[in-house]
């Protein structure tokens, strides 16, 4: 991609997520929101997230993917949720996802 | 007067030593950012400018990582958009605390408006009803600002560190894992869980149609599938505001 469109994508990006952030803060009492439209937003992390985390993690580096269980980053990625769960710590989740990434690589 | 100075620092100096505990997370996952950009050859004024243009760590990541992907810069966009949708949500529940404001002062609030500092903004305004409008800012900047001076450098440093890299070591794997150390301390209910469950095998089965269309019909299907599974399984509460 040329420089001008990674420009316009950063910009429009985040001249977008400022909008988003100054929303409400700015409208405060003018506007109610919905109900339901609260209710939808409080799954919009955890869908996103996971539909970002679940591909990448099965896709192998030559672009095809991988269900099998000797794939080092499927293995890695459930042992760093398991991590992520007992700790609820980013940089412990982190290092140890990679750590295990790096030694399932040098066994498998 | 010195006494109010002094009271002023003290609110700024507060802010500050509730999200230092917070700072070894945000490094790494600036880094991450850094190296991303670095990754898909962002130059090094783009790569870490964006984090002061977008400033938001899981969408700029994802950004790069569909440039990479060679997706259309509409869908670019718009993810980095889908995934910044929960700045709203935080943006409703702070408005409240905000309100009479000046408008300066709320667009600083909203562009400085992160995970962290909304939690303990949110958490500490609803300790101290009591507080000043002047006096809430004031916490407000002294957690948003030195998270934002700790988020450039980190992006700098991975920006530099990634570029220097070998592709050999995988770093790139740290995208999705530092998603997982986002996303998992978020799963507190059944709810979020089946979220992210139908949201992760949607994207798989969808995976391959084009222009990561793929993604955004997945998180639709895991809110719509968090949603049903709140209104059938979990009965919501009368009054609950979350």
């Amino acid at each position: 991609m040329s420089t001008t469109t990674l420009w316009f994508i950063v910009l429009a990006a985040g001249l977008g997520t400022f909008a988003l952030r100054l929303s409400f803060i700015q409208l405060a009492d003018r506007i109610a929101l919905p109900r339901p439209f609260i209710r939808a937003l409080r799954f919009v992390p955890a869908a996103v997230l996971s539909a970002i985390i679940l591909p990448a993690v099965l896709r192998l580096p030559d672009g095809t993917m991988s269900y099998a269980f000797d794939n080092p980053r499927l293995l890695a990625a459930i042992g760093a949720t398991l991590i992520a769960w007992a700790t609820r710590n980013a940089l412990v989740t982190i290092l140890g996802g990679m750590a295990l990434f790096w030694l399932l690589g040098w066994l498998i | 007067m010195p006494d109010k100075k002094n009271e002023e620092w003290q609110d700024w100096l507060e802010g500050i030593r509730a999200i230092a505990p917070l700072l070894p997370a945000a490094l790494p996952f600036g880094m991450m950012a850094g190296l991303a950009a670095a990754k898909v050859d962002f130059d090094a004024l783009l790569g870490i400018g964006q984090s002061a243009i977008i400033f938001a760590g899981a969408s700029q990541i994802a950004m790069s990582q569909l440039i990479g992907e060679k997706a259309l810069p509409a869908m670019a966009v718009l993810t980095v958009l889908l995934i910044n949708l929960r700045f709203a949500m935080y943006s409703a529940s702070l408005s409240l605390h905000l309100r009479g404001l000046s408008g300066t002062k709320k667009s600083l609030v909203a562009y400085l408006l992160t995970d962290q500092a909304y939690a303990l903004a949110l958490a500490r305004f609803t300790l101290h009803p009591d507080w000043s409008l002047d006096r809430k800012f004031r916490f407000y900047l002294g957690t948003a600002i030195t998270l934002w001076i700790v988020w450039m450098a980190s992006t700098a440093l991975g920006y530099y560190l990634g570029a220097g890299l070998p592709p050999s070591w995988g770093l790139e794997f740290g995208v999705p894992i530092t998603f997982i150390a986002l996303m998992v301390p978020g799963l507190r209910d059944s709810a979020t869980v089946a979220a992210a469950c139908v949201g992760g095998v949607m994207a798989v089965i969808a995976a391959p149609l084009p222009n990561n269309l793929g993604l955004f019909l997945a998180a639709l299907c895991g809110i719509a599938a968090g949603y049903a599974w709140e209104s059938i399984m979990l009965a919501p509460q009368e009054g609950d505001d979350t």
